[in-house]
């Protein structure tokens, strides 16, 4: 099971400096959506004139359903500078790969509760870890696409561009690097210096409990 | 004594690495350091290098610096979380041992504990982070330091010839942001490759130190080649290496190449990190050649 929380409105604010297109994804019943919250902060969008489309769907981590999804949207994603998207990990990670050029941010942070995970298909990994770090990655996960987990950049174990770990494993931060290469975003490298908060599991924990 | 001191002084920096025994006993160690290497700027005292378990870098470092050396404090992020990692920063400083190089660390997996827990709570840019953090009298909870806060100079390392040179000059970027006054190499066989990064790197405006490890056959660099992380022989150098093996076994050839590496690159760097790797005793007689002595 999964619960996700809208990131910090100013943070989403701050990237999403043109027009965005919305996804949001609904009725997977593995995971927890903020339903409300969700809603206010994209009128919020809409009031600003920046929204250029909005889709409401689920199961986006499904590749195939997601391609049929964005079909009849082409023209609205391609008027948006951004695509914002809310829902798990996994789901942000399917969109990114997907629209590869294009900017996928990620609207909610995604936490971890016990329990079954049976119907979602786990192409892409989330790694549940409560602050959602594909804003700053090009939509690749750092926890799960690297060895490590590590969220600074590349260590100094990569051999061919593989994992000094896997061999058979693709280098995450290579592939990070590329992407963000690709998506004119080496600047990313800029931001502060991050420090996981493992801390985030104990809200969990009092999510279980409540 | 930071080796900053030394940079700024316009010094070209040499510094080697001592890795410490699979043991308790340090007498070797420290003769071994005392004959060869006490001429140099600092010593590298590696901790756990390759996840091998050894006896520990900053127990080491101590016994050196008693011992008259200075020591480089080799710290990684495999073993300890942020509590132990800031925990044994203020007991270097305590030693009065400030120079630290901050590293990620190899993965637990490659070494001779596989079964062992990887830890990675921190890495190496917010390890250099938290340095900066300490000196500013805070723990990275923002809790007070109690009295003089400690002073480090902080090293961090670049793969220059990685094949991902982008993603390694981005990291250094950051690295440089969280803290880094000063960088290692891995080991550079390819001057052109190395020059090549520096004319990218050198807008950082942080002192480099060239990597070179001695060589001590064609079989070496070509194991080199096939499996550490950053290393490019060409393969130029391993015909020279497989050209005369006695000359190559006596060192001879290793000292010849690494000699003219340095003489190449010397103008692109502000200093050299010998990683000699048992051959300590050829240290002297290579820097002679490369005309630094």
């Amino acid at each position: 099971m999964l619960i996700t929380q809208l990131k910090d409105k100013e943070k989403l604010t701050s990237l999403l400096k043109g027009k965005v297109f919305i996804i949001n994804c609904h009725g997977c019943k593995e995971v927890y959506f903020p339903e409300e919250d969700a809603k206010a902060f994209e009128s919020e969008l809409e009031k600003a004139g920046k929204v250029t489309g909005v889709i409401t769907t689920d199961y986006i981590c499904n590749l195939e359903n997601l391609k049929a999804r964005l079909e009849v949207h082409k023209k609205e994603i391609e008027a948006a500078d951004a695509v914002l998207v809310f829902s798990c990990g996994v789901g942000v990670q399917t969109v990114a790969e997907y629209l590869e050029n294009k900017r996928v941010y990620a609207a909610c942070d995604t936490l971890h509760l016990p329990g079954s995970q049976g119907v979602t298909p786990l192409e892409f990994e989330c790694g549940h870890c409560g602050e959602c770090y594909l804003n700053m990655t090009g939509g690749i996960c750092p926890i799960v696409a690297c060895s490590k987990g590590l969220v600074n950049g590349q260590c100094g174990g990569a051999k061919n561009g593989k994992c000094e770990v896997c061999p058979d494993m693709e280098c995450g931060w290579e592939r990070i690097t590329k992407r963000l290469q690709k998506l004119g975003k080496m600047e990313n490298y800029k931001n502060p210096t991050q420090l996981r908060d493992y801390s985030t599991f104990l809200e969990t924990k009092e999510c279980k409990e409540s | 004594m930071k080796i900053t001191d030394e940079f700024k002084n316009g010094k070209f920096v040499v510094t080697a690495e001592v890795g410490p025994p699979k043991g308790i006993h340090l007498e070797e160690t420290v003769e071994e350091a005392k004959k060869y290497l006490s001429g140099l700027t600092a010593v590298n005292i590696t901790d756990c290098q390759s996840s091998v378990m050894r006896l520990g870098s900053l127990a080491t470092c101590k016994v050196l610096k008693d011992a008259g050396l200075n020591p480089i404090y080799q710290l990684t992020c495999r073993d300890r979380n942020r509590i132990a990692l800031q925990s044994d920063l203020l007991s270097a400083a305590m030693f009065g041992i400030d120079n630290v190089l901050a590293l990620t660390g190899d993965y637990t997996t490659l070494g001779d504990n596989p079964q062992a827990k990887p830890v990675f709570d921190l890495d190496s840019v917010s390890l250099l982070h938290t340095m900066g953090v300490l000196e500013g009298g805070h723990d990275l909870a923002g809790n007070e330091l109690v009295g003089e806060a400690p002073s480090f100079c902080k090293g961090a390392v670049v793969s220059p010839c990685s094949d991902s040179v982008d993603a390694q000059l981005a990291k250094m970027e950051r690295k440089v942001a969280a803290g880094a006054q000063f960088f290692q190499t891995q080991a550079v066989f390819d001057s052109e490759k190395y020059i090549k990064f520096y004319e990218e790197a050198k807008k950082f405006g942080v002192p480099i130190q060239l990597g070179i490890i001695i060589p001590k056959n064609a079989g070496m660099v070509k194991f080199l080649n096939a499996n550490i992380a950053g290393i490019s022989v060409p393969q130029a150098m391993i015909d020279e290496l497989a050209a005369d093996k006695e000359k190559a076994k006596a060192g001879i050839t290793g000292v010849e190449i690494c000699a003219r590496i340095i003489k190449e690159c010397r103008p692109y760097c502000q200093g050299v990190h010998i990683m000699s790797m048992g051959w300590e005793s050829k240290i002297p007689g290579l820097l002679e050649q490369a005309g630094i002595k």
